[in-house]
């Protein structure tokens, strides 16, 4: 489908939360106060300079931020094409993008007088973050897990007990993502006044895909000025795994209007694209709606979502944030799978050739590079946002390899 | 409002009673109990039928409900055997209003007009879809009331002042006051909050006004009638079908097990005026 061109890519949402067809507010009227609510908290929030500055403050000083934008020397010589930069947001404190987001959520929830933090989590990565910053500003803190993801993410769920957040393992459904993500709907329906919940990805009713992107577009923001000064210009090509999209949207939203920059999205191909052994919702799924949005989804001909698989736990849900499903349809961004052993050729690859051990989410970004560079010229520049190391995945990886651990 | 719910709320006016809405999920365990259940309800003393459509990610539902989701949608359930069990029931029954409800995204993709055409032709009165508040009317609610059906809206503990307009318009057939924050199947509602919130919504609508989530017992039903047109029950009906099953199979008991908790709610929904 191709739609017309509009004059900005970066216009969105629109009044009603949606992008073209896509986001919205499709959820229960018990939470729709609650929605209005933290849209007008949002659309203050984002106007106050003291809001602002104070997470300013916290991206530099607890984060780490700027991250840096690194010139992948090996691995360019080693593909032969495109010079090959990572923004590397593996760096961040707790080790992922998914701070950049909760930062960003927590003040929201305090300026908005919450005391109770709920999140869902599947590879770990959001929940990590989400008890990190529930720690630093004194919340009780419950994070929905899929009972699936608990057991091949221990090293995570570890990390948020020790921050001192309760756990939840959610053994409906399939026990992952999108199962942890309908309990976590559940117990804010129930518990609407004092509880606040912090989405981990640019999915969700309107305004989460907005804000998510806003507070991840500092990935962009920043990568857009690093390349100008190290490069003297934009990049070619921009590359980002998408699972519900978050990581990608802050990447790609600051160089949506650049004409000349290539964006390509990644999914998880798992096993293959023929089966239901994969999450690639842009690539094989059609719109639908789940989860407060209309989206591209994983579902059977009559509406019933599947689950998705993939070797990658944060790649894993069977939906997408809905500005990416407007990406497609318009054209401006292309969406490609990548397949598990893809993802983990990659991944062995940057161990070797730059000291780097990737998350197995941005491995599947990896892989796109490792196909697309060498047919690009040597003066061409790609940015793929290397959005979280591998500390959390080496037992999967590990059993992947047959390796005794 | 379908001449079936007008017909049905004036008769309940004139008996001076609170309608009993149950609700069950249609193809739970099976398409022939399920059907069975259908039919017995009305002579157990159903006077309005909530059939539910199963979705595999059912948000504002409670571990029964879901449960019974997951069985009918194993059982291989869906929109047309949906339709198929409203047409079957109606051989018999053409005067109980039938309600069914479910969530949003399988009526998306079998075709929001098809289905409105096609439930009208089956013989169903209105539907409550609960991910598809006001802001989304544009979907399915005013293309519903096009065609003379009923849309029926949950108003809930949340709903305040300025928000209970805008629930209100668009709402036909009955409003369905939600009478705790939560899922279904939790908590029980507090009568005199109820009473209290019913009154107000009263004051805003002509429509009358159901109360569900968290009724369990006869004597809750009875309290909650006293001041509501009417009482809806479901988890206490799913759950007694679950637990008359045998190995998720139904048994010689299920259909029996469903009509005697519904006989007895229906005694206490109609003392709630004596
Ligand atoms: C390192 C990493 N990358 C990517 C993702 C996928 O999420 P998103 O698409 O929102 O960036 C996750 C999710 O857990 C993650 O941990």
């Amino acid at each position: 489908m191709s739609m017309q061109a509009p004059n900005s890519f970066k216009m969105g949402p629109d009044n009603e939360g949606q992008f073209g067809i896509f986001g919205g507010r499709f959820v229960a009227e018990t939470l729709m106060p609650n929605i209005l609510e933290l849209d007008e908290a949002y659309k203050a929030a984002k106007k106050d300079p003291e809001f602002l500055s104070e997470l300013a403050y916290l991206n530099k000083h607890y984060t780490g931020r700027p991250s840096p934008l690194y010139f992948a020397e090996r691995l360019t010589a080693h593909l032969g094409g495109a010079k090959v930069y990572f923004k590397r947001d593996e760096l961040n404190h707790t080790g992922s993008h998914k701070i950049n987001n909760c930062l960003g959520q927590i003040l929201l929830a305090k300026r908005m007088g919450k005391t109770r933090l709920i999140a869902e989590t599947g590879a770990g990565q959001h929940g990590v973050a989400a008890a990190t910053v529930a720690a630093r500003f004194g919340y009780p803190c419950l994070v929905y897990m899929g009972a699936k993801d608990v057991g091949r993410q221990s090293p995570n769920v570890f990390r948020m007990k020790l921050l001192g957040a309760e756990i939840e393992a959610v053994t409906a459904g399939a026990g992952t993502l999108k199962d942890a993500m309908n309990e976590a709907l559940r117990d804010w329906v129930t518990n609407v006044k004092d509880t606040y919940y912090l989405i981990g990805t640019a999915a969700g009713p309107h305004p989460y895909p907005e804000l998510v992107r806003d507070f991840q577009s500092v990935i962009g923001k920043e990568a857009r000025e690093q390349i100008q000064e190290m490069e003297g210009r934009l990049p070619d090509m921009i590359i980002a795994s998408v699972g519900g999209g978050s990581n990608a949207i802050g990447l790609f939203h600051p160089f949506l209007d650049d004409d000349g920059v290539q964006i390509v999205g990644v999914e998880a191909g798992g096993l293959g694209l023929e089966g239901d052994q994969h999450c690639a919702s842009l690539t094989a799924g059609r719109p639908g709606v789940l989860h407060g949005n209309r989206t591209y989804l994983l579902q059977d001909p009559e509406g019933q979502i599947e689950e998705g698989a993939s070797i990658s736990a944060g790649l894993d849900y069977p939906g997408i944030g809905p500005e990416h499903s407007w990406l497609k349809d318009t054209g401006r961004c292309e969406y490609v799978p990548i397949m598990d052993d893809e993802a983990l050729d990659a991944f062995q690859v940057l161990c070797r050739t730059e000291g780097i051990i990737p998350a197995l989410e941005p491995s599947h970004a990896l892989a796109e590079v490792i196909k697309r560079a060498p047919q690009m010229d040597k003066d061409q520049i790609i940015i793929m946002n290397l959005c979280g190391r591998g500390d959390k995945d080496v037992h999967t990886v590990g059993a992947a390899l047959g390796m005794e651990l | 409002m379908t001449q079936r719910m007008t017909d049905r709320f004036a008769k309940l006016a004139e008996e001076n009673r609170p309608a009993f809405v149950t609700y069950f999920m249609g193809g739970d365990p099976d398409y022939d109990s399920s059907l069975a259940i259908m039919k017995g309800l009305p002579a157990a003393g159903a006077d309005i039928i909530e059939l539910g459509m199963p979705f595999s990610d059912p948000m504002a539902d409670g571990p029964s409900i879901q449960a019974a989701g997951l069985r009918s949608l194993k059982g291989g359930h869906n929109l047309p055997k949906c339709f198929e069990m409203v047409r079957a029931f109606r051989e018999d029954d053409n005067e109980t209003p039938i309600v069914v409800m479910g969530y949003y995204n399988p009526i998306y993709q079998y075709g929001p007009e098809k289905f409105l055409d096609d439930a009208k032709e089956a013989g169903i009165d209105g539907m409550i879809v609960v991910d598809l508040p006001p802001e989304m009317d544009e979907e399915l609610c005013i293309p519903a009331l096009a065609k003379g059906l009923n849309f029926i809206r949950l108003a809930t503990p949340t709903t305040d002042e300025k928000r209970l307009p805008k629930v209100l318009s668009n709402t036909s057939g009955f409003v369905y006051y939600v009478s705790i924050t939560g899922i279904t199947g939790a908590a029980a509602p507090e009568p005199d909050q109820v009473a209290a919130s019913v009154a107000h919504i009263k004051a805003k609508t002509d429509l009358p006004i159901c109360v569900g989530f968290g009724v369990r017992t006869a004597e809750q039903a009875s309290a909650i009638g006293r001041a509501a047109d009417g009482v809806v029950v479901g988890s206490a009906i799913v759950s007694a079908i679950a637990d008359s099953l045998d190995d998720g199979q139904a048994s010689a008991t299920t259909v029996s097990s469903a009509l005697d908790i519904v006989s007895s709610i229906a005694e206490g929904v109609r003392s709630a005026r004596d």
